[in-house]
């Protein structure tokens, strides 16, 4: 195990930032910490950075307990999420000060220092900018420049607090991709913070959702994707349509032959994609209408709506692919029929 | 850009009213001395030695003041700590007081019976009031408040993250301290330091008090010049007047420079 948090327990004044956290993560991972704002992925970053202290509990790297070592101590490189570089010196002095602050006789010789922050220069693809100044440097290369530095003193673990917040949307995009395949390249445990799921699916080969200062969920994408295993999962992993069975809908459901499963539990939670929308044999008999669509690029969403203006929800999302929508020929308030093909049930 | 003539005409008016018009009424009247005279009064010992121990304590007091503002500002804004906001209210005193008080009240404190003088005497053998050393004493006192207010909004607006980052690639709070904090908060340090050093070497009120005044060893520019209007040497007075107005100048325009080279090399230009 690289990072093994055991027992991690912080509050501030009354509020539980964090309820006995227990979490291993393997060498060679990257993982994302994703959680709504306020569900104490931050705290837990820089309680594994020694940048803030776990009131209980105990942090491993590598094995070594570091719960007692100052942040100095513990080999980590950490990305802050306003970069934090320092301001009155170039990039290449950034870089290269990790390395000039070792003592003495740690200390690489100045042409050996050169080299190495040449060298990191060349991975994050910005050599040129070597002699300027942080401010004279745009969002996304800011970030990459403070990526380097972390990196220079070879760090056992790379910690990224919201690495891509204060990007714009393209900038984002494009980072994200470069952080994986750096990843692939470098291949050292990473952690990185996210509020974003999206951001998360994209880049992450494990990711541990925190809600109210706990562990929801810990896997890969897919797993967490296709089989969340509480409400609060499902809900903030992607887009998902909540039915109340207590409130009729299970009869409303079974009675328009939308659903044919028997009931699992008091909750249905299902996934735009997971509803097949047709034209309807008998529009009268037709279940919902076909209130308006939006173009979400190579797929379509739906909003269809319930007779019933007092049943929740009164709103149904479906999404299907632009040729099959096209295909349909639907026109706004056209009555259709639908069909939820799977569902994940929770009580 | 609009409302730039306006702008320009208001503060050249500013400028000529308040500023260029006193100076030139200055330099035309020691323009009736010939340069040999106007160089006999400059050059004579007992200027001289005033020019001497102006600026010498201005500097001396201007660079004590500076460390020790900066420790200040430092714990204003670091520390939480009771009475705080009256400390912080404390600083910008001298600010307000008349200098004369201030310098009587140093005096005062100082003087070989004064409650601090008699104490500094039996323990370190140190005399204070009435020699040079009160001069720096009171220039101090003065050129204090430049310094913290100079330098304790720079202080608030620091990002503690960069802190952060410094000990995360392995530096020790010295490390920190001396090579991110420090260079951030240099350029706002030499600012007060000139505002401080500008402000005592045309200080008058408090030092006349603790200075003891005597000539060649504790007397002021600014008293000399009294002195000489008192006798109606007005020639004489404003040769001094001039000559310290350009070396005034010429060093602030030093330290200008100086921090425009700082600000230069820490790319913040």
């Amino acid at each position: 195990m690289s990072i093994q948090l055991s027992n991690i327990t912080k509050q501030f004044g009354a509020f539980k930032a964090l309820d006995n956290i227990h979490l291993d993560i393997p060498e060679g991972e990257l993982v994302a910490l994703l959680g709504p704002s306020g569900c104490g992925k931050t705290t837990l970053l820089r309680i594994i950075a020694g940048l803030e202290q776990a009131d209980q509990g105990q942090v491993f790297l590598k094995g070594d307990n570091v719960t007692e070592q100052p942040v100095k101590n513990r080999q980590i490189g950490f990305v802050f999420q306003h970069y934090a570089l320092f301001r009155h010196m170039t990039v290449f002095d950034n870089i290269a000060f990790g390395l000039r602050v070792k003592p003495r006789k740690q200390r690489p010789a100045e042409t050996v220092i050169k080299q190495k922050v040449h060298d990191l220069l060349q991975l994050v693809q910005l050599d040129w900018l070597h002699d300027r100044f942080p401010d004279q440097l745009s969002g996304g290369q800011r970030q990459r420049i403070a990526l380097a530095r972390a990196l220079a003193v070879e760090p056992s673990v790379l910690l990224l607090d919201e690495p891509f917040g204060a990007l714009d949307a393209s900038v984002r995009k494009d980072l994200r991709l470069w952080l994986r395949h750096l990843h692939h390249e470098l291949n050292v445990t990473s952690i990185f913070v996210t509020h974003d799921q999206e951001e998360a699916m994209e880049v992450a080969s494990q990711i541990v959702v925190l809600n109210h200062g706990k562990i929801e969920q810990k896997g890969t994408p897919s797993e967490i994707y296709d089989q969340p295993h509480s409400d609060f999962v499902s809900r903030f992993i992607g887009q998902t349509n909540v039915f109340k069975i207590e409130d009729h809908a299970h009869e409303w459901l079974k009675h328009t032959g939308i659903i044919i499963d028997e009931p699992q539990g008091i909750v249905a939670h299902v996934r735009p994609h997971n509803i097949s929308v047709e034209k309807p044999s008998d529009p009268a008999k037709a279940p919902v209408t076909l209130r308006d669509w939006q173009h979400l690029g190579s797929l379509i969403r739906l909003e269809l709506q319930r007779d019933d203006q007092t049943a929740s929800p009164t709103t149904i999302y479906a999404e299907m692919p632009n040729e099959q929508f096209k295909a349909l020929a639907l026109n706004k308030g056209d009555r259709v029929a639908m069909r939820i093909k799977h569902a994940h049930w929770f009580n | 850009m609009p409302g730039f003539r306006p702008a320009l005409g208001f503060t050249l008016l500013y400028l000529a009213l308040i500023v260029l018009i006193p100076l030139s009424a200055m330099l035309l009247k020691s323009l009736q001395l010939t340069a040999d005279q106007f160089w006999n009064i400059l050059t004579s010992k007992r200027v001289l030695a005033s020019f001497e121990i102006s600026f010498g304590a201005a500097l001396l007091a201007a660079g004590i003041a500076a460390v020790l503002g900066f420790i200040i500002a430092w714990t204003l804004v670091r520390y939480p700590f009771p009475g705080k906001k009256l400390f912080d209210a404390l600083i910008d005193l001298p600010f307000a007081l008349p200098t004369a008080v201030a310098g009587i009240v140093l005096a005062t404190l100082y003087e070989p019976r004064g409650w601090i003088g008699q104490w500094l005497g039996e323990v370190f053998g140190l005399k204070v009031a009435y020699q040079p050393l009160g001069i720096v004493v009171a220039l101090i006192f003065i050129g204090l408040p430049f310094v913290v207010r100079t330098i304790e909004p720079v202080l608030q607006e620091f990002d503690s993250a960069m802190e952060e980052a410094a000990a995360s690639l392995g530096a020790n709070r010295w490390q920190a301290f001396s090579k991110v904090i420090v260079p951030n908060i240099l350029p706002a340090a030499i600012t007060g330091f000139a505002l401080a050093f500008a402000r005592g070497v045309g200080e008058y009120g408090s030092v006349i008090f603790i200075a003891g005044n005597m000539p060649y060893v504790s007397e002021v520019v600014p008293l000399l010049i009294i002195t000489k209007l008192e006798q109606y040497d007005y020639a004489g007075a404003t040769a001094i007047g001039m000559t310290m107005l350009v070396l005034s100048f010429v060093l602030l325009l030093i330290i200008n420079s100086l921090q425009w080279w700082v600000r230069r090399r820490s790319g913040q230009l």
